[in-house]
């Protein structure tokens, strides 16, 4: 439930979450007051349900008439009314929490939507702290994070229930929308714009974390990957960099810097792989490698001829790259 | 009465109006009945079609992670389900009702241009059978029935699919147009004498607003999926290419401009049966006739005004999120004067519970709680989180099956008796009723919940553990429950054509002209053309009323009046029945089919429709045959 509008985390979903409750006791009552009375016209005595043959037409009196005018015109204005304290209530609502503004000192993330997959740049006026990773987001609580949104390709759609609601990221327009997490948590977010084969399998997970923890990690990621420790992992470099994997991914602090693909400077830190479809397990990374349109039938990650004997090695390297 | 002297011969008359028989009769019918049947029983073949693939579609997603359709499948599947419940059921099977409906209703013979109307079926069944006979060669669209590009276009979507799919739209504007121009010349001018616009039919309202829309909306879908998809995709033109300078937005705006507005198109007419039915089995005149007719007008116009609100995840200036909120909200103020007047009507009626009147009270249940959830996706800060989820798609179901299908399934039981002459059965009605009820709701209802716990629409499947097993599971058994309903209305509709109950002309004893006609009508419509007198004109006393002579019965002669009052005009002579119209729609989809292949079938189309318009506008003197 860690994608749901009602497990809310931050100022904007927790308004949003609190709007959608007065819209739907509200609209929910108003809804069972019709229903009654369409029900209770049933009940009108003077009506016989089975009546056969009809009887002719009737006009009814005009006291009656006068009397339902009345009421249809108050039910009316009272429509207007309503309606017009809902506009209000949401126009009001919506100038905070949905504004393309983000309030000063926010953090600022850029999000480029790709079929089908996530790649996110954290942004700095410093240019050595601006750093690229992949489907996996970390933002201290309390602080608002701006995401500054595009797309490579087609249009996909940036969206954290918990956090905040959605925002189409458009090639061609950049289109910016701000979020906060009041407190440290996971929280998953998916592509809600069609974009083609596997939408579906298009996650992310924003991870909340207290400010020392977000600066410990914000400050590894700037840190080039970890040389290899071991013969193990050494060879499964060495593979890395002579086989296909370099012409799509980059891996900062050796020659692969491709970046058609997500960066995978500090892969074996994250959650998951293949944008949320699985979790990043040695496993699941050997199957995926070896079979990738197996688990994601479509995907744009080319299927590396990798020799059995150099899967293990491959796959200690790439999860040695916390 | 009219002394017998003046009464029409109704052999010559049949004879006038009659087809020819065989099969180049059955296929140069340009008569009104005939044309309505044939969109009515097409469009609920592709009920049929649509529905198949929405149980599909609910298999698969019975459970996680789902072998049973493929990424590839599932994504045809659902653009084929939308494509083809918008473009070749719901909009087609309202223009059916009213082309069968609306001269019955005004009181005259046939619709204004009678072979414009045979072309517009003739086009519409090609669109259909261009689509899925495409669909054989594995031509299918998978960009959704919006197509939104880039996605498809020519990078992202190789392939004939979405060149189908956009051309397909284009031979059912065509159609669309077609009868729009045809219902509303029939409209304002063909009433009997004495029907000004204050006596007309709420159902002939209904269909005069959602004609008017039809021609200002469909323009835009045709630039939307013709002029920037078709030709960026085939002619590599870069209307909404980014790499090139167009912009996808421009797309989606112009997209939607048409595309709320069809909502409207589709659910105006349901409107009118709604009104229909409940002034028939409350045996009184609707109430709030004016507020009525203005609603729906204020409907039609507003309709035009809120097409952004399917947009408000692209990121709007905050003036401009502001004015589509209040404009989508505005949308309910119309719907519910229209509402209050059905109930205040009920409540002042007496009411029979027929099988229609069931279906009405369906409509009133599930469509408002479908504006119900309209009005929370009208609010930007609900939309942005409900938008593009399974909420959107409860709020659609409920407005469009709630809004529009129900209505119509009770007006197909309400006007079945005149369709056929025999009455369906009325405990096997509610029956279909009652299953159908529970179903939707038991389908639709929990994708609500799904929609705010985070499961997004389009996806063909969705990995386990994020709470979203249950209701998809309730959802895939409403299916079903759907299904079995469905196949009891056709039983019940199949069965009744053969062993109905007779029912002569007027077996509700309604208050609206279709029901002098004979039951089914003869192909003149009524032996004399009716004069009206009142609002209600088959609830007048039969002393007040009167009839139309002076028309020549050995021709086609129909009575044109004018356009407020209805006052007697002039004769116009309608031209034979003709094969012209479908020989122009086949030379036609010819080259349209053929030109997402390569250019020189535009060529082809022109030349094809060219000598069929020939042939169709060839001068030959009207039909008379010997009195």
């Amino acid at each position: 439930m860690n994608q749901s509008m009602w497990h809310a985390s931050g100022s904007n979903a927790l308004e949003v979450r609190e709007l959608a409750v007065f819209f739907g006791l509200l609209l929910g009552a108003i809804f069972l007051v019709v229903i009654g009375i369409a029900l209770l016209s049933l009940t009108r005595r003077h009506r016989g349900i089975q009546q056969e043959p009809l009887e002719g037409s009737h006009v009814p009196s005009f006291e009656t008439e006068s009397r339902l005018r009345i009421v249809v015109s108050v039910a009316t204005a009272l429509t207007v009314l309503i309606l017009l304290g809902l506009t209000v209530v949401s126009v009001s609502v919506g100038r905070t929490v949905s504004a393309s503004t983000a309030p000063p000192g926010s953090l600022p993330i850029e999000v480029t939507g790709a079929q089908w997959w996530w790649k996110i740049r954290y942004t700095n006026d410093d240019p050595r702290r601006i750093f690229a990773t992949a489907n996996e987001i970390h933002i201290p609580v309390g602080r608002p994070v701006a995401i500054r949104g595009g797309s490579d390709d087609v249009i996909h759609s940036f969206w954290v229930p918990s956090l905040q609601g959605k925002r189409d990221l458009i090639p061609g327009h950049t289109t910016v929308e701000w979020l906060q997490a009041d407190k440290p948590g996971e929280y998953r977010g998916q592509c809600a714009e069609f974009c083609g084969l596997q939408h579906a399998h298009m996650a992310f997970w924003v991870v909340a974390e207290t400010p020392d923890q977000f600066n410990a990690w914000f400050d590894h990621q700037l840190q080039p990957a970890a040389e290899p420790a071991d013969d193990q992992t050494k060879r499964g470099q060495d593979i890395f960099l002579k086989s296909g994997c370099v012409l799509c991914h980059a891996i900062r602090g050796t020659n692969a810097g491709a970046q058609i693909g997500p960066d995978l400077t500090h892969f074996g830190g994250r959650k998951t792989i293949a944008a949320g479809t699985l979790p990043n397990t040695k496993g699941n990374l050997a199957g995926w490698i070896a079979d990738p349109q197996n688990i994601k039938p479509g995907t744009h990650m080319a299927t590396v001829p990798i020799q059995p004997a150099e899967m293990q090695p491959l796959i200690d390297y790439l999860e040695s790259l916390k | 009465m009219t002394p017998v002297a003046e009464r029409a011969d109704v052999d010559v008359l049949r004879r006038t109006w009659g087809s020819k028989p065989g099969l180049i009769g059955w296929l140069s019918s340009t008569h009104h009945q005939q044309i309505g049947r044939r969109y009515i029983c097409t469009a609920f073949i592709f009920l049929l079609i649509g529905g198949v693939e929405a149980l599909l579609m609910r298999l698969q997603l019975a459970k996680p992670e789902n072998t049973f359709l493929t990424a590839v499948r599932y994504n045809q599947i659902f653009t084929l389900h939308g494509t083809t419940m918008m473009f070749l059921f719901a909009v087609p099977v309202m223009e059916g009702m009213g082309i069968y409906l609306v001269p019955l209703m005004v009181g005259t013979r046939n619709v204004a241009f009678p072979r414009l109307n045979a072309f517009g079926y003739w086009m519409y069944l090609a669109g259909g059978l261009f689509l899925y006979g495409c669909a054989f060669f594995n031509m299918i669209p998978d960009a959704g029935w919006f197509a939104y590009p880039p996605l498809s276009g020519p990078q992202f979507s190789p392939g004939k699919g979405v060149d189908v799919w956009a051309q397909m739209i284009t031979f059912t504007e065509i159609s669309a147009l077609c009868v729009a121009v045809e219902l509303v010349v029939t409209i304002l001018k063909m009433r009997a004498p004495g029907m000004s616009l204050n006596r007309m039919p709420m159902f002939c309202w209904s269909m005069l607003v959602q004609s008017f829309m039809i021609i200002f909306a469909m323009p835009a879908v045709m630039i939307a999926s013709t002029v920037f998809l078709l030709n960026d995709r085939t002619l590599g033109t870069h209307f909404v290419n980014p790499a090139e300078g167009g912009d996808p937005l421009l797309y989606q705006h112009v997209f939607w401009f048409f595309g709320h507005p069809e909502v409207y198109i589709i659910f105006l007419p349901a409107l009118g049966m709604v009104s229909s039915i409940v002034e028939t089995f409350t045996r009184r005149k609707i109430f709030g006739y004016p507020a009525l007719v203005l609603s729906l007008v204020g409907n039609g116009f507003i309709a035009f005004g809120l097409w952004v609100h399917h947009m408000f995840a692209t990121g709007l200036p905050q003036i401009g999120e502001a004015y589509f909120t209040a404009a989508s909200m505005m949308i309910a103020i119309t719907s519910g004067v229209q509402i209050f007047c059905w109930l205040a009507t009920l409540w002042s009626g007496r009411l029979k519970g027929t099988a229609a009147v069931h279906f009405v009270f369906g409509f009133i249940f599930i469509f408002v709680m479908g504006g119900m959830t309209g009005v929370m996706l009208a609010s930007i800060p609900l939309d942005l989180q409900g938008h593009d989820t399974f909420f959107v798609v409860a709020h659609f179901h409920y407005v469009l099956i709630g809004g529009a299908l129900f209505p119509l399934f009770g007006g197909f039981h309400y006007w079945f008796p005149k369709f056929t002459g025999r009455r369906m059965d009325e405990a096997l009605g509610k029956l279909s009723f009652w299953i159908l009820f529970i179903g939707f709701n038991v389908t639709f209802f929990p994708m609500h919940w799904l929609g705010m716990i985070g499961m997004p629409r389009r996806v063909y499947t969705y990995i386990a553990g994020r709470g979203w097993e249950n209701a998809n599971v309730i959802a895939t058994v409403g299916a079903f429950v759907i299904l079995i309903g469905g196949l009891v209305f056709i039983a019940n509709a199949l069965r009744s054509l053969s062993v109905g109950a007779k029912a002569g002309n007027d077996p509700w004893e309604a208050s609206t002209l279709e029901w002098e006609a004979e039951s089914p009508p003869a192909p003149y419509n009524f032996p004399n053309l009716p004069v009206v007198t009142s609002r209600t004109p088959l609830w007048t006393p039969e002393s007040e009323r009167a009839i139309v002579v002076g028309l020549r019965e050995d021709r086609r002669e129909i009575l044109i009046t004018n356009v407020l009052e209805a006052a007697p005009h002039h004769r116009s002579v309608q031209p034979r029945s003709s094969l012209w119209p479908m020989l122009t729609a086949l030379g036609l989809a010819i080259g349209l089919a053929g030109s997402i292949f390569a250019f020189y079938w535009y060529y082809v189309a022109s030349v094809l429709g060219m000598i069929g318009l020939i042939g169709w506008f060839w001068p030959e003197r009207p039909i008379e045959v010997d009195p």
